[in-house]
Parts: structure tokens; C-alpha cells; sequence
């Protein structure tokens, strides 16, 4: 190597070396620079794609627990005779069996006893109420129960309301914070994992409340979404990229599909509310309607995916078919769309995801109501995950503030597990050629 | 360049399969084809050769209609194929492709197994009647491809996966599957190693048996190899066409001389 500054005409080769070895420091630390402000730029997204999620992991991970307590309840025929059923005194009966567990507790009168019913959550006496319903033989026998407490106990159960406030600033009295703990050394006390926050509908109640009817609402609007956003996002990128002649009509339809998919949600809330609610009658606050808004808003960006992953599969796979004597939809649709489908696939899986984050369209097409079972049709009333955290994130009881962030967790979890199915939708079709 | 045997070889002297009257090929306003008049003859290799640039590809790509694909691409002129204009608004270029088979010059097998890139054409066309009908077709098309013994093991794996030369061969049998009377191969071999070369030049000699082959090449030596008469294009031109062993020894117009002596190209 260090002969080639030695052979004739030698001067310059060595000038050329001098010169490179001169530049190269400059060029490394330019390389280096370059690598460090990448390292930076990644390090920084990671930091607050953490804060984000210790923050929001910190204040919902109490709502995924939720604070029961565990007493026998004497169903008094008294209170619950068995010819008035489904009516009956319910609530009263599960306070004055609560009040025994109570010691100096005086049930007889009545704002004492309205406060120690008050420690049960409200839908405490429905749950007696459909098991006494469900078999009467119950009246007149003492059951064991596990229900709920009202959102100050568990509040207070989790250490989110200090004992140490003031009485007049606590949501609960001394007198009350007196029988919880009186419960707590009974051992009527437990926390197990919060399944209502899956199984149960919205609810006034934050106890009561759970994500069940926003999940189905979110199901529905995004199997429409889907069925309708997928094949006509692919049908146009089709003929876009493979039929359309390339003339100022195909270029005007490209510069609009590419406005399209910039234009804010909410216009698209706005336009779903004006055409498929005001013009076409269809109902108001139904996922069905929601996922054709969705629709309208995937559809751009299924089509340019679509449209990148057919330029991407190589002209000689075309050139191949087509020598064979493939017609043109044979060559598309045979070869050149299976090739495409990873690209496709992953651009669909993408849009679905930002379909199932987007909130602004389904708050005008009323998806934000409140309801309390959940849709067992598109067309039923429903909320959406995005809706219901909105909705939560708006109530003024203290337990939606964990149940928002829980919400939001559960959000986040369904983009991830969406965004990994692309993945490995993407690698598992992916070819070489 | 001195393969004398060509001479020796001699063209067969038999009837005209493709005949190209005054065609004109322009790419939006570039001339790329001026004026070129051709007759193929059956059961022969006609070699076009030619400095890249000089339109080879594109004439050859006019013989099947492959332009049509290419939005700028005007042809004029009359190419016939058995005494039929193939640019006649009732030919189908579907049917014509099925007649006129093509192998590229990079070799681009389908990424799916060795048994369906040979099948895929035999069962567009609807060529077998059955599995073990089209088993036959494939067999055969792998056999005349000179490929049936590396890969007959193992037809279900991907044709992806094959050597470059393989893969050519892999091409030829594809393209034979369909059974075309005319084969276009647009420089087949310019991708492959001096081993891969010679077998795929091998089997062209040997496809001339059935069917007319036309071969674009910028190797000299392989068009003096395997062609019975040679074409020699520049700047969109034929300059001069005539049976190959004239062509290299006794060349009539003075560029084909300087081109074949390594003057211009």
C-alpha cells in the first residue's frame, strides 16, 4: 500500500493521500456528530414515551383493584316479602345486616343508618336483588356477599384521601373512617382485581363503572370501518396504480386522496353528522355510524399504503407475467397484489389503529352518551375506548380520575397489540425476489 | 468472432415466420427504431446485436407487443406474424404473448415454487386438462430447459432460491411451458457466469428444434455461437442482416465491420 506513493509520478498520489488523511478526521467527527444527535433524537422520544406511560401507569393502576367488602346479609322478609318481588327494601336490609357488624353503631336512627348504607356501593342492593329473584328460598336465610364499597371507601382504602385532612375538607367523617377500619379488623375487607372494569357498562358510580359497553362500541365501529374501508382503499389503489390512464384527471385525484388524509377528524364528524345522520336517518350515537365516519378517514391512508406497496413489487414480476401471456388483472391480482399484501396489510392494521384512537368525529356523531349497557348491534347506542375516556376524563367523582388513566392504559394496549400484529404480518408475508 | 462454423452450420433455408415492414418505434420524441425491415425465418436462431443503446431491445420488444405496456411508446409499421399483423386492433396481445414467449434478461422467476412458475402459464391458458396432464407439461417444459435433473427433487421449493443460471433456465422452461412458436430472449445470459452461459447457449441450439428463436446479445462470440443469421442495429438502425457467418466474415457495410472488429460500440 505505501508503495503507491513510491512509483513514478508519485508527487501527486501522495498529495491525494496527504489530502484525505487531512479530511478524514473532520468527515468522522461529522459521521460521529451525526450519530450522537440520533441518539439524542431516540433517547428523548423514549424519555417521553416513559413519562407518559409511569404517568399514567401511576395514577391507573389503583383502578384495576377494586375494594369489596364481605358480610352476611340476613335477607329480612320484613323488609323483602316475597310477594313484592323484584320490589323490596333491599338496600335496607343489606345496611341493617352491615350495621351488626358495626360495634355502638345505633341503627335505629335513621341518618346513622343512611350513612352505613352509604359505605356499600349503590349497586349493591341490585346484585341482592337478582340473587333473591333468581331463588326466592333465599328470604328469611342469612348469605354471605362481597360487594362493592362506594367510591370515598375505596378511595380511602387505596390511601388516596389522607387521614389527616381536616374533617370538614375529608370526603368521609371520623365516624365513618371509625367503621371502615372496624371492618378492616373484622377481616370484611379485601381488594381483588377490578373484572368490572371489563365486564361492567358505564355508570355514574366510579365503583360500578367499566370499559365493557366502550369495547364492544369500539368493536363495532371498527369491524364497519374495516369492512367498509378496506376493500374500497384497495379497490381505488388498484386502479389507480395499475388501470388509471396517468393523465391531469389521475394526478387531481392523487393531490385530493393526499388532502384527504390530512383533512382534521373533525370535519369528517362534521360531514358524518350533516349526510349519514341528517340526510340518510341513520341513528345517532350507533358504532355503525361511527365506523363509517372511521371509514372515510382510513381510506386515504389504505390507499396510499396500498399504492406505495404496488409501485414497490419489482417490474420484472410484471414483465415476467405479462410475456406469459397473463392479462392485466391476472398479473395484478395474481401476482402483483400477494406481493403487495405485507405493505397493504401493515398500511390497513396502521389506519385501524388511528381509527380506534380517534375521538373528535364520534363526539359529533353523539358516540360521547351516556350508556349504561353495552351495544348488542352497530346500531345500538354506544360509546367508543377514545369517547369513554373523554367522558371519565370529564366527571368530576374522584375515582374516573384512576379509571381514566386505566381507560387510557387499555387504549394503548389494543394500538400495541395492533401495531405488533402488523409486524408480524409484515415479516410473516414478507418475500425475496 | 471466428467461429468459422457458422458457416459451416449454414441457415436452414425455410419460410418466413415474422416478417417487420418500415417500423418505427418513438419514445415519447426520441426515434429509438427508424425505418427497420426483418424477416425472421422458422426454426432458426436470428441474433440481434448491436452498441447498447441501439434499439435491439426495443425492436425485440415489439415482436410481442411489450411496448403496448409502456404508456410513450408509439410503434408504427407492419409486424406479421405467420402473415398476420400483430398490431391489427383484433389481435389480442394476450394471445399474440402466448404465442410469442419471452425470457428477460434478468432472470425473474415468480417467488413461488419451481412446479407453479412453470405451471402458471399452462394453467392461465388452460392448457392441461388435468393434475397429471399438467405434471407432463411441466416435466417436459423442465426438461427442454435443461433444468428437470437439478431440480427434480425438489419442485415445491421456491424457484427464488435457485442459482442465477438455474434461475434463467427455471425462466426458458416457463416461458416453453406454453408451448410459444416464436421465443424472444432479450440478452439471457448477460447476468450469468462463462458455465451458466454455455448450458443456457446449449439449450437455445436445441430449442431451435421447435421453435423460432430470437436472441438480443451483446456478446459477438455468443451471437456467432448460437445464431443461424445475425441483425446488426445501430442508432435504431439495421444497418445489416444476413446469415450469420457472412455477417462476421464477410460484413457488406462498413459500420458492421468496425463493430465486430471492436471499432465502435
Amino acid at each position: 500500500m505505501t508503495d503507491i506513493a513510491n512509483v513514478p509520478g508519485g508527487p501527486q498520489r501522495a498529495s491525494t493521500t496527504d489530502l484525505v488523511a487531512a479530511s478524514l478526521k473532520r468527515r468522522h467527527r461529522k459521521q460521529q456528530r451525526l450519530q450522537w444527535i440520533g441518539m439524542g433524537a431516540i433517547s428523548i422520544a423514549f424519555l417521553m414515551l416513559f413519562i407518559l406511560v409511569s404517568s399514567l401507569v401511576s395514577t391507573g393502576w389503583q383502578a384495576f383493584t377494586q375494594t369489596h367488602v364481605t358480610f352476611d346479609v340476613y335477607v329480612d322478609p320484613e323488609e323483602i316479602p316475597e310477594d313484592r318481588l323484584p320490589r323490596g327494601g333491599f338496600d335496607d336490609a343489606l345496611a341493617a345486616s352491615l350495621g351488626k357488624m358495626l360495634p355502638g353503631v345505633d341503627m335505629s336512627d335513621r341518618k346513622t343508618a343512611r350513612a352505613v348504607e352509604g359505605i356499600l356501593s349503590n349497586g349493591a342492593q341490585f346484585e341482592l336483588r337478582d340473587r333473591v329473584v333468581a331463588d326466592p328460598g333465599l328470604i328469611g336465610r342469612t348469605i354471605q356477599m362481597t360487594v362493592p364499597v362506594s367510591d370515598p371507601f375505596d378511595q380511602l382504602n387505596k390511601g388516596l384521601i389522607a387521614r389527616d385532612t381536616p374533617e370538614e375538607n375529608r370526603r368521609v367523617t371520623n365516624t365513618e373512617i371509625q367503621w371502615f377500619d372496624d371492618l378492616q379488623d373484622a377481616g370484611a375487607i379485601s381488594k381483588p382485581f377490578n373484572w368490572a372494569l371489563f365486564t361492567n357498562a358505564d355508570s355514574r358510580f366510579p365503583e360500578l363503572a367499566g370499559l365493557k359497553g366502550a369495547l364492544v362500541g369500539s368493536f363495532w365501529a371498527l369491524l364497519t370501518c374495516f369492512l367498509i374501508a378496506f376493500p374500497l382503499g384497495i379497490g381505488s389503489a388498484i386502479y389507480l396504480e395499475e388501470f388509471a390512464p396517468k393523465n391531469k384527471l389521475s394526478d387531481f385525484i392523487e393531490v385530493n386522496i393526499n388532502n384527504l388524509a390530512a383533512v382534521p377528524s373533525v370535519v369528517f364528524g362534521l360531514l358524518a353528522l350533516a349526510v349519514f345522520i341528517g340526510w340518510f336517518g341513520l341513528p345517532r350515537s350507533a358504532p355503525f355510524v361511527g365506523g363509517l365516519t372511521l371509514a372515510l378517514m382510513t381510506m386515504p391512508t389504505i390507499i396510499i399504503a396500498t399504492r406505495a406497496a404496488l409501485k414497490a413489487v419489482p417490474p420484472s414480476i410484471r414483465e415476467a407475467a405479462l410475456g406469459l401471456g397473463a392479462s392485466k388483472q391476472q398479473v395484478v391480482f395474481q401476482h402483483v397484489l400477494p406481493l403487495a399484501m405485507p405493505g397493504v396489510l401493515t398500511g390497513t392494521i396502521i389506519g385501524l389503529a388511528q381509527a380506534l384512537g380517534e375521538t373528535a368525529p364520534l363526539l359529533l356523531i353523539g358516540m360521547n352518551a351516556f350508556i349504561t349497557s353495552a351495544a348488542s348491534s352497530p346500531f345500538d347506542s354506544a360509546t367508543a375506548l377514545p369517547t369513554q375516556i373523554f367522558i371519565w376524563a370529564d366527571s368530576p367523582e374522584r375515582g374516573f380520575v384512576s379509571r381514566t388513566s386505566a381507560a387510557i392504559l387499555v387504549l394503548l394496549g389494543f394500538l400495541v397489540m395492533m401495531n405488533m400484529v402488523a409486524i408480524y404480518l409484515r415479516q410473516k408475508f414478507e418475500r425475496k425476489w | 468472432m471466428n467461429d468459422m462454423s457458422t458457416i459451416e452450420r449454414g441457415a436452414k433455408l425455410s419460410e418466413t415466420k415474422v416478417s417487420a415492414r418500415g417500423v418505427n418505434v418513438h419514445y415519447g420524441d426520441t426515434h429509438a427504431i427508424k425505418d427497420v425491415n426483418v424477416d425472421i425465418s422458422n426454426n432458426n436462431v436470428t441474433a440481434f446485436i448491436g452498441p447498447s443503446g441501439c434499439g435491439k431491445s426495443t425492436f425485440l420488444r415489439c415482436l410481442n407487443r411489450m411496448n403496448d405496456t409502456i404508456d410513450i411508446c408509439r410503434v408504427d409499421g407492419a409486424i406479421q406474424l405467420d402473415g398476420q399483423d400483430i398490431y391489427d386492433k383484433r389481435v389480442d396481445p394476450v394471445q399474440l404473448r402466448a404465442r410469442v414467449g419471452m425470457v428477460f434478461q434478468k432472470p425473474n422467476p415468480f417467488p413461488k415454487s419451481i412446479y407453479d412458475n412453470v405451471a402458471y402459464g399452462p394453467k392461465i391458458h388452460g392448457l392441461a386438462k388435468s393434475k397429471s396432464d399438467m405434471d407432463d407439461i411441466v416435466e417436459r417444459a423442465l426438461r427442454r430447459g435443461a433444468i428437470w435433473d437439478e431440480v427434480k427433487d425438489r419442485l415445491h421449493s421456491t424457484g427464488t432460491g435457485l442459482s442465477g443460471g438455474q434461475q434463467q433456465r427455471l425462466c426458458i422452461a416457463r416461458a416453453v411451458a406454453t408451448e410459444p412458436e416464436v421465443l424472444l430472449m432479450d440478452e439471457p445470459c448477460s447476468a450469468l457466469d462463462p458455465i451458466a452461459t454455455a448450458q443456457v447457449e446449449e439449450l437455445i441450439d436445441e430449442l431451435r428444434e421447435n421453435f423460432t428463436v430470437v436472441i438480443v446479445t451483446h456478446s459477438m462470440q455468443q451471437a456467432a455461437r448460437v445464431s443461424q443469421k445475425t441483425a446488426f442495429f445501430h442508432l435504431g438502425e439495421l444497418v445489416e442482416f444476413g446469415e450469420t457467418g457472412q455477417i462476421f466474415t464477410k460484413p457488406e457495410d462498413p459500420r458492421t465491420e468496425s463493430y465486430i472488429t471492436g471499432r465502435i460500440g
